[in-house]
């Protein structure tokens, strides 16, 4: 499979208008600098300046491909993507290294965890949450060349095993069931994006084995929200489960009790998600097990929630 | 420049002056600020920029970006004097049936891009130069901001990022009218020695009187003539705020003016030299 930086390379060098940007961080794209002469431009850390170059790049026909850490891309610089890509509807592809628990032990100020609720909230914006690096190749072609300016959480986990990524649709979930031809609904059904895909993965398999039957949904697009997916779990499912590596408010429990509330849904809905607090900072696996977010402990939290003992 | 030309000039800028003022009623507008910069707007519209509605969308004409977009009253009276908006659609100003309100927006043909908040378009405008560099242009990219806008750290930030880019084809002006909003800027934060902060960043810089057409050409030029420095050029234009009317000319509280009918039609005649109009109007006070 090739690499993030490897596919953004090829998709430059067969498309003028991409220009690769970075207010000085350059952990995803180290070897481009010199592979894409002119069409490589590092600002310094100067995060707001970039938007705004970016945006009139844009206004030139361009297609920046922004690189810096999530937190700074989309709260230092927020108002400049707001009001001049946002208010501009200009095609700006932000790239947010590091989002939500990938910071492992950087500490809050490298948390991007409100990023999602922020992002989306700007009219015309979309929000790309990949699973893994393979999903993020997946959709990279579309994301960059679709006319929407879109948030991407970069992410260059390897795909949990036994996991096979659809092709990549703008607005649409991947959706696996422990039976796929089951008529009846499923015990439980998992809505989650980004990095957590591998632990909700490990606590269908858990869950499984408790002969629970479990649907799991990448959502990968929080916005736009693939509507379909999220009726059809929470009406096909006795319990609906939020999983992001964000805070409550603003990400994918709010989703999709928007989606919900508007279509008249109602579902019984346990979110796991950072709540009224920023995480504690430790090595990966570390901050999964310290939050509760592995695998093990979210198939409990369903399980206890089901009234079900392990 | 010839005395006609100059001349030619003035009587635009009064014009001008004269759409600033009737704009400055029924709901109002930034009066003072837009009367500052008007000089400079119709300078650099018809002497300056190689842009108009012959070649609104060809990629090499020049830009200009207002980045203190609230003087915008000064570029749209700009435009009607050049026939480039029709003069009707100033009778439109704040209504809901046109676009032409108190921050510039690109549904008004020749705006390049909306403003507003301080301290967005020079880093917009560094993203333009370094695209028509790197097409090998030699178009010219002007970003105007106000002096109160300098408190702004994005400002310094892009001026950085074009020196360092080299992105001579930039040319800042600042409209250097010595006013926040309502405050004096060496009250409240004192932006001189202005000339040597705008050289440290890397900016080569002249400083001219504003409000004179043969000095704005003059420093122009030399910035123009500077052969390959690859810094980005940097004018300050002394200018007044709210030129032209002496009742409210420098005055703190005559940033933002929502006048009478009555005091329009004064203060038009103020423009055209007859006494002072008495101003009765509420201030607008944001600070």
């Amino acid at each position: 499979m090739k690499n993030y930086e490897q596919t953004l390379l090829e998709l430059a060098q067969a498309d003028e208008r991409i220009i690769v940007m970075t207010a000085e961080n350059r952990a995803a794209i180290r070897n481009l600098p010199n592979l894409l002469p002119g069409r490589f431009i590092d600002t310094g850390i100067t995060e707001q300046t970039m938007v705004g170059a970016a945006a009139g790049l844009a206004l030139r026909g361009r297609i920046p491909v922004l690189h810096a850490l999530a937190t700074f891309l989309t709260l230092r610089a927020f108002e400049f993507v707001r009001t001049d890509v946002g208010i501009g509807g200009l095609p700006v592809k932000l790239v947010g290294g590091v989002p939500g628990f990938l910071s492992d032990g950087n500490g809050p100020t490298h948390q991007a965890i409100e990023d999602v609720a922020l992002m989306r909230g700007i009219p015309g914006f979309h929000v790309f949450c990949p699973a893994d690096e393979e999903d993020l190749v997946l959709a990279l072609p579309q994301i960059i060349h679709s006319p929407n300016p879109t948030y991407i959480r970069h992410n260059a986990l390897k795909t949990v095993a036994g996991y096979e990524h659809e092709p990549f649709e703008i607005g649409k979930a991947e959706v696996r069931r422990t039976s796929e031809s089951a008529t009846r609904p499923d015990d439980v059904a998992i809505l989650v994006y980004g990095m957590l895909l591998a632990q909700a993965w490990e606590a269908k398999a858990r869950l499984e084995a408790e002969g629970l039957s479990v649907r799991l949904v990448n959502v990968r697009m929080p916005k736009p929200i693939d509507v379909a997916a999220v009726l059809g779990a929470a009406r096909e499912s006795s319990l609906l489960v939020t999983l992001e590596d964000h805070f409550l408010t603003g990400g994918l429990f709010s989703i999709v009790s928007e989606v919900l509330a508007r279509h008249g849904e109602t579902a019984d809905v346990l979110p796991i998600a950072l709540e009224e607090h920023w995480f504690k900072p430790a090595l990966l696996p570390d901050v999964l097990r310290h939050e509760g977010f592995t695998g093990e402990q979210i198939a409990a939290r369903i399980l206890e929630r089901l009234g079900v003992l392990a | 420049m010839t005395q006609e030309e100059i001349e030619q000039l003035q009587e635009m800028a009064l014009r001008v002056r004269e759409h600033i003022i009737r704009l400055s009623t029924d709901g109002g507008c930034f009066t003072g600020a837009s009367l500052s910069c008007a000089d400079l707007i119709v300078y650099l519209y018809n002497r300056f920029l190689n842009v108009g509605p012959d070649n609104f969308d060809a990629p090499d004409r020049d830009y200009l970006f207002l980045s203190k977009g609230h003087d915008v009253p000064a570029l749209y009276g700009t435009f009607v004097e050049l026939g480039w908006l029709a003069a009707e659609r100033l009778g439109n100003h704040l209504k809901t049936n046109d676009f032409i309100y108190w921050h510039p927006n690109r549904a008004i043909p020749g705006i390049e891009f909306h403003s507003g908040s301080l301290g967005h378009l020079p880093s917009v405008a560094v993203g333009v130069a370094m695209d028509c560099k790197l097409r090998g242009l030699d178009n010219r990219i002007v970003v105007i901001t106000g002096d109160g806008e300098l408190d702004e750290g994005t400002v310094w930030e892009a001026l950085q990022v074009a020196a360092a880019k080299k992105l001579d084809n930039l040319l800042f002006i600042v409209d250097r009218n010595h006013f926040q909003a309502n405050i004096r800027t060496e009250e409240l934060i004192p932006l001189e020695p202005l000339a040597p902060k705008f050289e440290a960043f890397g900016g080569r810089v002249r400083r001219v009187d504003g409000h004179d057409f043969a000095a704005l050409e003059a420093g122009l030029r030399e910035l123009s003539d500077d052969g390959g420095s690859g810094k980005p050029a940097v004018l300050i234009a002394d200018t007044i705020r709210g030129r032209g009317l002496p009742s409210i000319q420098e005055r703190a509280d005559r940033w933002f003016c929502n006048f009478s009918h009555e005091e329009v039609a004064a203060l038009l005649d103020e423009l055209h030299g007859a006494r002072q109009a008495e101003i009765t109007s509420e201030a607008l006070i944001v600070r």
